[in-house]
């Protein structure tokens, strides 16, 4: 079965995430100062053969903690769900 | 310089106080000819380019030196170092460092031997967003290394950086074993040696320029030595660095 994984990989809360603030210093010169903070992260999405969604799931987490984030600096959540080829 | 006298004194007498350097090649590599000139030209040690598909790293003994050189591997894509951590030589790498073997990382080198888990931490993006390239100061916070056991804990020496994401970071936890085993090697400071915020071009924690593992045979930092040894560049700085590690070698062995 093919499974399609969305991955979202964000900044560990407590670290400065520069490219957030220069985004909202932008978006403060434009009116738009209601919007007070402003994180960026990665969405990656991959798709992925298995038997099962257990076992995607256990593949989508091994790659997460292998190379896709550095668990020292960031945090991931996904969402997984079963796709026609 | 005595040292240097006495280097090439003993090298002229006895062969085997060469020491041996690998200089790895990855794809996005921009410091490997720098480094290799450096290391070969003037600092007169025997030099081999390593592709990073190559595993075979078997011609080294651990006395030898690993040097992992600056640059964009792999485009710096997912995050610096991330993609070149899986490198086939890599795994050789860890294996080398394992048993002692010294591996020597500057800037993207550095970001590489911090996601292979060779050295705690991480880079950051710089706290200014910027990619900053300039000569500043740092300082060597301990003699307890074969990279800075001939330096003067006095003297700032002026070197460049060349990066955006030079922010050292870990975790509380992980900075207490550092500070605790006297793991930093340099600190950014100004040109009087005063480390403070003002001294700090990227935001890393306690300043930390360069750091080496528990075991003290793997090295990493973000400024480049290898750039400044020679007169006619008009700042030889970063000799004593090459130095010390080529003289370490042959006090143990000599």
């Amino acid at each position: 079965m093919i499974y399609l994984a969305e991955i979202d990989i964000m900044p560990l809360r407590e670290l400065l995430d520069p490219q957030g603030k220069a985004v909202e210093n932008g978006l403060s010169k434009m009116n738009l100062s209601s919007i007070k903070t402003v994180r960026i992260g990665k969405h990656i999405t991959l798709k992925l053969e298995a038997s099962s969604e257990t076992e995607a799931k256990a593949k989508v987490e091994e790659a997460c903690n292998k190379l896709l984030v550095n668990r020292i600096m960031e945090n991931f959540v996904y969402k997984i769900s079963q796709v026609q080829e | 310089m005595p040292f240097q006298f006495l280097n090439i004194y003993v090298h002229s007498l006895f062969l085997i106080f060469y020491m041996k350097f690998g200089v790895i090649i990855f794809p996005g590599s921009n410091c490997d000819k720098d480094l290799i000139h450096v290391l070969k030209d003037v600092m007169g040690q025997e030099v081999h380019e390593l592709w990073h598909k190559d595993s075979d790293i078997s011609q080294f003994t651990t006395e030898d030196c690993i040097m992992l050189p600056g640059g964009f591997s792999f485009g710096d894509y997912l995050r610096t170092g991330a993609i070149a951590r899986f490198s086939p030589i890599m795994e050789s790498v860890i294996d080398f460092a394992n048993r002692g073997g010294k591996v020597w990382g500057i800037c993207n080198g550095f970001q590489i031997l911090c996601e292979a888990g060779l050295l705690p931490g991480v880079l950051l993006r710089n706290n200014g967003q910027q990619f900053i390239c300039k000569n500043l100061y740092i300082k060597p916070n301990t003699t307890n290394s074969a990279i800075t056991n001939t330096l003067s804990l006095d003297r700032a020496l002026k070197i460049p950086i060349a990066h955006a994401e030079g922010r050292f970071f870990a975790d509380e936890k992980a900075m207490a074993e550092i500070v605790a085993n006297d793991q930093i090697l340099f600190k950014y400071c100004d040109e009087n040696g005063q480390v403070s915020d003002a001294s700090n071009p990227n935001g890393s924690l306690l300043n930390i320029a360069g750091i080496c593992n528990k075991n003290r045979n793997v090295f990493g930092m973000m400024p480049h030595p290898e750039r400044c040894t020679e007169d006619i560049l008009g700042n030889t700085d970063g000799r004593g660095l090459f130095e010390s590690l080529i003289k370490a070698e042959i006090l143990v062995n000599g």
